[in-house]
């Protein structure tokens, strides 16, 4: 499978959020999109699964069209980990995971032996299966965010797109989580799709990474090309001297 | 996942007991086994006419009324993702009752089509106020407690004010909707029940369909398009069944509260949030209990009896309160 966006532009109002941006992602690969806050991040991931309308540009999967898909299909061909917030009340770990399967489900949500083996999977890949029983909303963050992990693989998707999902995991579910993740595309055959702020991740577990800057790509390319201190003190408007590559493990 | 025969073997057993209770009690007491015995045609022919003519249609009446307000009460709840959410909460059943009132104020014919007509008049004003407690209400992350209610008096008030306007100039006929209006299922023969059965096996059968699609729901808009649901279509779908329901449901029955709030809170709590059985549990669970507060509205001042929307009230208002803090303390 392979994503390709080409000059990609979304836009809020009058607010350019995304200016032209280009890269692609192959199966097996994972892609870290990184840069500040406000560089369009998020935005190229709602554009992506189909929140945001773009405005130009394209998006293909295997040459596709992903601005024609039906949210169904579109849900068939990527999931997504959202960041972990506002989790509804009473839902089970299961019964959360289990909505993954929505776009394989019918209408009433029957779910049938393979529906639960694929969440029985995904749980388990996700170290979630004791969390089957307990309540979201009463879950850890990190808790939370392993959890729509799962609903993500459960889903069955070959694009993996994931919102900062380190952000409320402590170091050692950290690397468990890009663990699993980099397993996911290297053993698996996923593509990943990464936003983060947390640039020692990106160093570590990343095949490529695409800088962006105020919308536009600053620059992509493997870790070692883009995580340097030109690119990263011009698009975080820092002095290149605070930019410790030692401490990213490059 | 708990097995899910026991909360509907439970609940159908509870209305069972409120449907024969409801079919009892008045001012001739019938007892079961009188019943029973007409039932297999032994029974004296004042029990029978009694039975035909006045409990049957009545407690039918009563029962559909409390499932539908119920099943739409969970259903908005589901939509707009807030527990407070309900059909006359929102306004949505006033703004059925105003367009109601204006059916029957142009012609009152006392025939099956003409029954069939005022649903449709109470669903477009139901919708109105729906759709416009959905445009204030809405906001990322579900609509906001303060709004939804807020929205919802505005509503209520101005459609209460149009239908207290046009009951001034009422006569005749028209006069018993003032009784209607309180939510006394005054309205009595087979015509109300067979005129409002449609409407209301349409709009919450409608609903009993979205359960796994309002599960998806829960987790906001965004999510839910992206694990591939329609949503703007789910969103439509469901505003315009739990509406017609709620039309259909205040058409005949009148502005009754709270039991939308009531029995979906009571069935979230005790079978978890699962919309699939949540839905046709709550409409079960709501033809029970407003078949019950008929019953207490009939015997508490007998022989006068107490509008039904009094004693939905009297429970409903305390239970509201409740409801609200709970809500603020979960955030």
């Amino acid at each position: 499978m392979r994503l390709e966006v080409q000059s990609l532009v979304v836009r809020y109002g009058l607010r350019v959020a995304l200016n032209g941006v280009s890269f692609s992602l192959n199966s097996g690969e994972v892609l870290a999109v990184i840069g500040p806050n406000g560089a369009g991040k998020t935005s190229l991931l709602r554009a992506l699964s189909g929140i945001q309308p773009a405005e130009s540009g394209k998006m293909l999967l295997d040459g596709r069209d992903v601005a024609k898909l039906s949210p169904v299909e579109r849900a068939r061909w990527m999931a997504v980990v959202p960041q972990a917030r506002q989790l509804p009340a009473l839902f089970t770990g299961h019964q959360t995971v289990m909505l993954g399967r929505t776009p394989h489900i019918n209408w009433l949500g029957r779910t049938l032996p393979q529906d639960e083996a694929a969440v029985h999977q995904a749980m388990q890949r996700t170290g979630t299966l004791e969390l089957a029983e307990r309540r979201v909303d009463e879950l850890s963050g990190g808790e939370q965010q392993r959890l729509l992990l799962a609903r993500a693989l459960a889903q069955g998707s070959p694009l993996l797109l994931l919102d900062e999902p380190t952000t409320h995991l402590d170091l050692h579910y950290q690397i468990s989580l890009m663990d699993n993740i980099r397993s996911l595309a290297h053993d698996d055959g996923l593509a990943v799709l990464l936003v983060t702020h947390d640039l020692h991740l990106v160093a570590r577990y990343s095949n490529r990474v695409a800088l962006l800057v105020g919308g536009e790509l600053l620059s992509q390319g493997t870790p070692q090309e883009v995580l340097t201190p030109d690119l990263l003190s011009r698009a975080y408007q820092i002095p290149a001297e605070a930019v410790n590559l030692a401490a990213l493990g490059l | 996942m708990p097995r899910l025969s026991r909360p509907y073997l439970l609940n159908l057993i509870l209305l069972g007991a409120a449907l024969i209770l409801s079919v009892a009690v008045g001012s001739v007491w019938l007892a079961p086994a009188e019943i029973w015995q007409w039932l297999n045609g032994q029974g004296g022919q004042t029990a029978g006419t009694i039975l035909l003519q006045l409990r049957l249609p009545r407690t039918l009446l009563v029962a559909i009324t409390g499932a539908a307000l119920a099943g739409s009460g969970a259903a908005y709840q589901g939509l707009f993702r807030n527990p407070l959410a309900d059909p006359y909460l929102m306004g949505v059943a006033a703004g059925g009752g105003l367009g109601a009132i204006l059916a029957m104020s142009i012609r009152w014919p006392y025939t099956l089509a003409g029954m069939m007509a005022v649903p449709v008049a109470a669903f477009v004003g139901a919708l109105l106020s729906a759709l416009l407690v959905y445009q204030l209400a809405r906001r990322q992350g579900g609509a906001s407690t303060a709004s939804l209610i807020l929205a919802g008096i505005a509503i209520s008030s101005f459609a209460t004010a149009l239908t207290s306007f046009l009951m001034l100039n009422a006569t005749g006929e028209l006069r018993r909707a003032l009784t209607w209006m309180m939510g006394g299922a005054t309205l009595s023969g087979w015509l109300p029940v067979l005129a409002a059965l449609p409407y209301v096996a349409l709009g919450l059968g409608t609903l009993f369909t979205l359960g796994h699609a309002l599960n998806v729901l829960q987790f906001g808009e965004e999510q839910a398009q992206q694990l591939g649901l329609p949503v703007a279509r789910v969103r439509r779908l469901v505003v315009v069944a739990a509406t017609l329901a709620t039309a259909a449901a205040v058409s005949f029955a009148g502005v009754i509260g709270f039991v939308g709030l009531i029995v979906p809170h009571l069935v979230r709590l005790a079978w978890g949030p699962d919309y699939r059985h949540l839905l046709p549990l709550a409409a079960i669970g709501g033809a029970s209990l407003l078949l019950l507060a008929d019953v207490v509205a009939r015997v508490a001042m007998a022989p006068q009896e107490i509008p039904v929307g009094i004693i939905t009230a009297l429970l409903g208002a305390p239970f509201f309160l409740w409801v609200l803090r709970r809500s603020k303390r979960g955030g």
